[in-house]
């Protein structure tokens, strides 16, 4: 597996065996092959364009064409035990709505987050005064498809706001091991690069961890902290 | 029953009529039986021994089973060819592939045409009106005869689709994979509307006689005519119509008459005129009354999923095509969307193409690419590959 992407390597260790899963945005289906041919889940895409949709049925994979911003109202609720999505949320017109109906067509959601709170990006800002341009946000802001960028205080505040829970986060940098972390920790701001969250509504019932978590440790869930601002 | 098979030149490829007496009648949704009831159908490659290839084509309003094999009346290539055959998504090397000639219909499968035991005459309007689940119910009558239990495949366009998604409904047991192109779970009001025009067309010629057209040794080929060149618009595109034919004229001039001007003029004659040769219009009412009759979710107060809740072992497949606005991609979306309800697993494209809804028919590369993907992986999960 050596030449697996971390984040999906992250996400490979967070679900569970045999659930029920959907990929928002699968593409070509790698991950959705590799957590079907890993984890034997039972497993649906959501794929916008017709050649990502057309590469998953040849891989065998159940896969929707359809778009994230609009077609997950279609899902019944609680029709997976987990809805993934990887690196787009920043993209969605409504990611709120977006994270809302996540939870509502599945227990839990597997999203990742670039963070804009990133040092990079705050130098990028502060010495050229334009907008950044970065490892993990390369485009040119004309051409970027990233429309709702926020940092990873934004993302916390906003699951608060919906009432989600943040049960677990590990940072991703650049293609290095996934690092566990407390998203609270003011740190964390300004060297997480992506944020990878596992969350669920805030009134469902914990749940027991993953048989192997997040780099094989078991994390307790994160309780975001009471609202206060602190400066990071 | 007996099989009067008969090889054609290519010796994987067979035509003939399955034939069930009058103890065996088929059981009619009206509550009417239709008996003995013959069934005319081809097939192309072999069942394996396991008996896990067969693969079901259903034909739609105007198709026979001539699917892959040239039609006798016309003597044009099969209605399919381009997805059926060698090295096609639909391979006889590798697949046992049925398909028959609807219920109804006028290409050897028992229609209004057939004689009436009762009476000794054609049926004419005496011939119980049918629904897709009646043509279902035959098709699965013909399937058990062949020897084949399980279809690793069900494949339909258009009202060959409907077929399909009536089949994952009433007989999941039996289907592996099921695949619905430009179909629909019900028809709409417009649709019904278009099909009661062409109704009308035939049974306002005076040569159609109450139905009883062929004893008077006459035909209402103008009413089938114009019916079928009605459909035939609704199964292009105003892009296609366009690009086809824009405003070009037949001759130098203008006639300044009421003659065919206009090239697309000409082009829906000739698609007229040509239509009666081969079709019968009692035919045409029967059929396109069971397509409007069509509701998958009627008999469930309305919610479609529960016409899938025994479906979960089916693989779907449904496609639909951007241009096509007779059954458009939000009637597709509807079936995908109750099968997820149903907790089916379903996949869904929506293929771009400026062709209408005939584009199932048609040279459409991604259809076939797309198509290929998921047999090969259902093959795959079959055991097949």
């Amino acid at each position: 597996m050596t030449e697996v992407r971390e984040d999906f390597r992250e996400i490979l260790r967070l679900v569970r065996p045999g659930a029920r899963l959907l990929d928002v945005g699968c593409g070509e289906g790698e991950l959705l092959d590799l957590l079907v041919r890993e984890k034997q889940v039972d497993g649906q895409g959501l794929e916008i364009s017709q050649a990502g949709v057309s590469a998953c049925l040849a891989k065998g994979l159940a896969v929707v064409q359809g778009d994230g911003d609009r077609d997950l109202d279609d899902f019944p609720t609680g029709a997976f035990d987990y809805a993934i999505l990887s690196k787009t949320l920043q993209q969605m017109r409504d990611p709120a709505h977006v994270l809302s109906q996540l939870l509502r067509i599945a227990e839990q959601a597997v999203v990742s987050v670039p963070n804009f709170g990133h040092w990079r990006v705050r130098w990028a800002l502060v010495t050229t005064g334009r907008m950044p341009e970065t490892r993990a946000l390369p485009e040119p802001w004309w051409s970027t498809p990233n429309i709702h960028l926020c940092t990873l205080r934004d993302f916390i505040e906003l699951c608060r706001e919906l009432d989600l829970r943040i049960d677990a986060c590990a940072a991703l940098s650049g293609g290095m091991p996934a690092r566990p972390i407390d998203p609270e920790h003011p740190w964390e701001n300004w060297r997480s690069e992506t944020g990878l969250f596992l969350l669920s509504r805030r009134n469902a019932a914990p749940r027991a961890p993953a048989p192997v978590d997040l780099l094989g440790d078991v994390i307790a869930p994160i309780e975001p902290a009471p609202r206060k601002r602190r400066r990071a | 029953m007996t099989d009067t098979a008969a090889a054609s030149a290519a010796s994987e490829t067979h035509g003939g009529t399955m034939r069930f007496p009058a103890n065996r009648p088929l059981r009619l949704d009206s509550g009417a039986k239709l008996a003995p009831l013959e069934i005319a159908y081809n097939t192309y490659g072999r069942l394996n021994a396991e008996r896990s290839n067969a693969v079901l084509v259903c034909h739609a309003l105007t198709g026979d089973q001539h699917v892959a094999s040239v039609q006798p009346t016309t003597g044009k290539p099969g209605w399919w060819e381009r997805m059926v055959g060698p090295d096609k998504p639909l391979d006889p090397e590798r697949h046992f592939i049925i398909c028959s000639n609807v219920i109804g219909g006028c290409m050897g499968s028992t229609g209004p045409a057939t004689i009436d035991p009762k009476t000794e005459r054609p049926y004419g309007l005496a011939f119980p009106v049918i629904t897709i689940a009646d043509m279902v119910r035959a098709q699965a009558m013909l399937v058990e005869a062949l020897g084949v239990d399980t279809l690793f495949a069900v494949i339909g366009g258009s009202m060959g689709g409907m077929q399909v998604l009536q089949w994952a409904s009433d007989y999941p047991a039996k289907v592996f994979s099921a695949i619905c192109i430009a179909g629909a779970a019900r028809h709409s009001a417009q649709n019904i509307a278009f099909h009661e025009v062409g109704r009308q067309a035939i049974m306002a010629d005076p040569d159609w006689r109450g139905g009883d057209y062929e004893q008077a040794g006459v035909r209402p080929e103008k009413g089938l005519a114009v019916a079928r060149m009605a459909a035939h618009i609704t199964y292009l595109s105003e892009a296609a119509l366009q690009r086809k034919f824009g405003r070009e004229l037949q001759s130098d001039g203008l006639s300044w008459g009421f003659d065919a001007d206009f090239q697309v003029e000409s082009y829906l004659r000739h698609q007229g005129a040509s239509f009666v040769d081969r079709f019968d219009a009692n035919s045409y009412l029967y059929i396109t009354r069971a397509m409007d009759y069509f509701d998958l979710a009627a008999k469930r107060e309305g919610a479609l999923a529960e016409a899938f809740m025994g479906s979960r072992g089916v693989k779907f497949c449904v496609l639909s095509f951007s241009s096509d606005w007779l059954y458009p991609t939000t009637e597709s979306r509807d079936v995908v969307r109750a099968l997820n309800a149903a907790g089916c697993r379903a996949s869904f494209a929506e293929i771009e193409s400026d062709k209408g809804h005939d584009a199932f028919l048609l040279d459409e590369p991604q259809l076939d690419a797309t198509l290929r993907g998921f047999l090969s992986a259902q093959a795959q999960a079959r055991g097949l590959a």
